[in-house]
């Protein structure tokens, strides 16, 4: 008998890397698809790492694929823009062992800054796209993805989207393939992609797209459902998360429900539409599918009823279904509604977080701050509002530079980049170079708390351990500035705020661009725990000054400070900000 | 909607609300239901707001609970539980976590904290069972536990056997946390009994 597990969608694509029988396995952490590396790395027998982006994870797996095993490679929505230079080509060259690429993407950006429809990599780079619509499918997927990268000698994208990543349901748990490794020949015409013999692979990508055309006709990742009663001819085109709402909604309306959403079987799709009534395409974010079924000439329903931005939900499609004249009981209002106006409550630093005393800082002096991509993001939010920009990984340290060379020497003595240690790695150095190269001012702080912390924690080339945990040689960033022709590169303590504010100033000052590392473990991680401090009350004279910390272990009730003796964990930086050293570390210290 | 049961965790960051629906979507499984539940990771973590769902029946669908489905809310904390409200069947049962955690904006005075949310709730026609679970846990000796306390409550009012619930408990923790949670998923089902 099958044995079934409850898993996420993350946990059952790593089952499926294990039983196609994978052999090397690379990522970048990102929201949501962080935990399918970490379960990969479980397995002993799969050589998995974390790579410094997701460029060079997907140029590993590639790496590994062409010298014959099979390999696989994870990355968040925005990863894969970073990854794509190499996903264009390798797509041309094509595999030896099969190779399948998960992009995970966060409609809603419940931890993203930005709700990119990834599906299109798949038109631009002509690779098939899979998506399941559930744990289950999500480790059959893999499998079928590795199939079909070896047979139609093709690296496969396997699109997820957040709510089937971080969704669990039953998962069928098969005894894993060998893994084997395929003879690996030369072949310069299928691996060296200059321009003659690119000619000749973009041939081969072409007639790949034919052969996979047909495919999508026969292969079971696409099905029909045949509806019945009232509804049977309605017809609905759908795909990954979006079927599962619409069958609480319409259970017995027509479904073609797609696994394979690239390339689409033109033949499949006019035998469905001419089967129904009415043809309805329902998708999360852009119009991929109805765009091209468009093209195909069938007249359906799409984006006109259905939305185009954030995750649907099936009130949201009851909604919008009704509203194009469905039969479709529509949600009632809810019974309750609290008659009292809710505070939101939005993710904060935590207690005894190392980016605490930078940024109270930054916001103390007031200057421009060129952001990044971390749990350091939360230093836009009250009460610090420092951070002027985030864009992407690694964007602060070049965007400091270009707002110097906008607004010139004045302007920098003013500004800064800040960069977790991790984000550093991924694509901050490239900028620092530029800014040495080219003769900048601008100071780079890296706020270095020594892990990959938003994502979970992950190990990082700044670590000191690999994903598996042992020891691996660590990077060290002061040396890394130095090499670079860096002459001020200094450490501070980001506990201690007065040596923050006189690195700042100094750097700043300096005509010549400075690295400033701010380096202290994360709090969660380091499992700091002090003492708790205390308030003398009768030295507080309630100024709030403390509150400016936006530390939730801090408040002010009647008054007085108060110290949430569980959350607090003794990093003492609300003993420096008190003008009337009213907190003291435990022991009676008010340093 | 299908005659499944419809179960949202709320609580902050930190609480412990992912574990507490792992081990009830376990339980789920094994009383031989399908079950669907979704958790968002992320910058949730970070002492925002987060609330899990659970859904578990003979053919689960959709992972998510829509508004007014939900036939219990397990609050872990006070404002969290007048939050998902609206999610709330008019027959449901609410489990509320006596407990109050300021989120930022009432910390730096641009917002209130609501009044009495507990005593909010008493007054709907829905099920209300207010308990102080972290107060529970901390005489068991952890007030970790208070997220099992919780669960003993909610395994009061549904139908799985307490086997069922100890295997769960048992594959879902660290073996040296077994004992204390043992106990504290039996306050809970006392607390609820009593009620």
């Amino acid at each position: 008998m099958t044995k079934y597990e409850l898993l996420s969608g993350n946990e059952a694509i790593a089952r499926g890397v294990y039983e196609a029988g994978v052999k090397v396995a690379a990522a970048y952490p990102g929201t949501p698809s962080t935990e399918i590396l970490e379960n990969v790395a479980r397995y002993d027998r799969i050589l998995s790492q974390w790579a410094p982006n997701e460029k060079v994870a997907l140029e590993v797996a590639a790496g590994a694929s062409i010298a014959g095993a099979k390999a696989f490679a994870a990355m968040k929505h925005v990863g894969l823009n970073v990854a794509a230079d190499p996903l264009m080509t390798f797509s041309y060259t094509g595999v030896n062992g099969g190779m399948v690429l998960v992009s995970a993407d966060d409609p809603a950006m419940h931890s993203s800054q930005n709700e990119q429809d990834n599906r299109y990599y798949g038109l631009i780079a002509k690779l098939p796209v899979l998506e399941p619509a559930d744990s289950g499918e999500a480790k059959d997927f893999t499998l079928k993805a590795y199939e079909i990268s070896e047979v139609f000698d093709t690296p496969v994208i396997l699109r997820t989207t957040t709510r089937v990543n971080h969704s669990k349901s039953f998962v069928a748990i098969n005894e894993p393939a060998e893994i084997t490794v395929k003879d690996y020949k030369k072949d310069p015409g299928k691996y060296v992609m200059t321009p003659a013999n690119a000619v000749g692979r973009h041939k081969a990508v072409e007639e790949r797209r034919l052969a996979l055309t047909e495919y999508a006709g026969q292969t079971e990742l696409n099905r029909v459902e045949a509806g019945s009663g009232d509804f049977g001819d309605i017809g609905f085109i759908t795909a990954g998360i979006s079927y599962q709402y619409l069958k609480e909604i319409m259970p017995d309306a027509s479904y073609l429900k797609l696994g394979l959403l690239w390339p689409l079987n033109e033949n499949m799709i006019l035998d469905f539409a001419a089967g129904v009534k009415q043809v309805i395409v329902v998708e999360e974010l852009e119009p991929v599918l109805e765009t091209q079924i468009r093209a195909m000439g069938v007249s359906c329903r799409g984006k006109d009823i259905i939305p185009r931005q954030g995750e649907l939900s099936e009130e949201t499609l009851r909604r919008a279904l009704a509203g194009a004249g469905l039969p479709v009981w529509v949600t009632p209002e809810p019974a309750y509604v609290s008659e009292q106006k809710l505070p939101v409550r939005p993710p904060i630093l935590c207690p005894g977080c190392s980016h605490r005393g930078m940024f109270y800082t930054l916001n103390a002096m007031e200057l421009c701050v060129s952001g990044d991509i971390g749990c350091y993001a939360l230093g836009s939010a009250a009460p610090f509002e420092s951070i002027d920009t985030t864009i992407c990984m690694g964007a602060s340290v070049g965007g400091a530079f270009g707002m110097e060379l906008a607004r010139g020497d004045g302007f920098a003595e003013g500004c800064v980049a800040v960069i977790g240690d991790s984000t550093f790695f991924h694509s901050g150095i490239t900028g620092l170079m530029d800014i040495v190269y080219n003769k900048g001012r601008s100071t780079v702080i890296v706020l270095d708390n020594s892990t990959t912390a938003m994502t979970g924690h992950q190990d990082n080339p700044g670590t000191g351990k690999d994903i598996k945990g042992e020891p691996a040689p660590l990077i060290d960033i002061e040396m890394l500035g130095a090499s670079l022709g860096i002459r001020r590169v200094r450490t501070v303590d980001p506990f201690d705020l007065k040596a923050c504010r006189e690195a700042l100033e100094e750097e700043l000052a300096a005509p010549e661009v400075s690295l400033i590392v701010a380096r202290r473990a994360c709090a969660l991680y380091s499992k700091l725990r002090d003492p708790a401090c205390r308030v003398e009350e009768g030295d507080c004279v309630g100024c709030k000054a403390c509150l400016k910390l936006g530390c939730p272990a801090l408040s002010v009730s009647d008054g007085k400070a108060k110290v949430d003796a569980l959350m607090c964990v003794g990093c003492g930086l609300c003993t420096q900000v008190c003008p009337k050293h009213a907190i003291r570390k435990a022991g009676g210290s008010h340093e | 909607m299908s005659d499944n049961t419809n179960v949202m965790i709320a609580g902050v960051g930190g609480q412990g609300t992912v574990l507490a629906s792992k081990i009830l979507g376990l339980a789920a499984m094994k009383a031989g239901m399908d079950v669907k539940q979704s958790e968002i990771h992320g910058m949730s973590q970070r002492g925002g707001s987060v609330v899990t769902h659970v859904r578990f029946g003979d053919k689960v669908h959709s992972p998510l609970v829509t508004k007014g489905s939900a036939d219990v809310i397990m609050a872990f904390e006070e404002l969290e539980g007048l939050r998902y409200l609206p999610y709330l069947k008019k027959t449901g049962l609410i489990i509320m976590n006596k407990q109050q955690m300021l989120p930022m904006p009432v910390i730096m005075g641009a917002a209130q904290y609501p009044v009495a949310p507990v005593e909010e709730i008493a007054n709907l026609e829905a099920k209300e069972i207010a308990v102080d679970a972290s107060g529970t846990g901390l005489a068991l000796g952890d007030a970790r536990t208070a997220n099992v306390v919780l669960l003993g409550v909610l395994a009061a009012a549904l139908p799985f056997p307490d086997e069922v619930w100890h295997e769960s408990l048992r594959e879902s923790l660290k073996p040296g946390l077994v004992e204390v949670n043992m106990k504290a998923f039996r306050a809970g089902q006392e607390a609820a009994m009593a009620m």
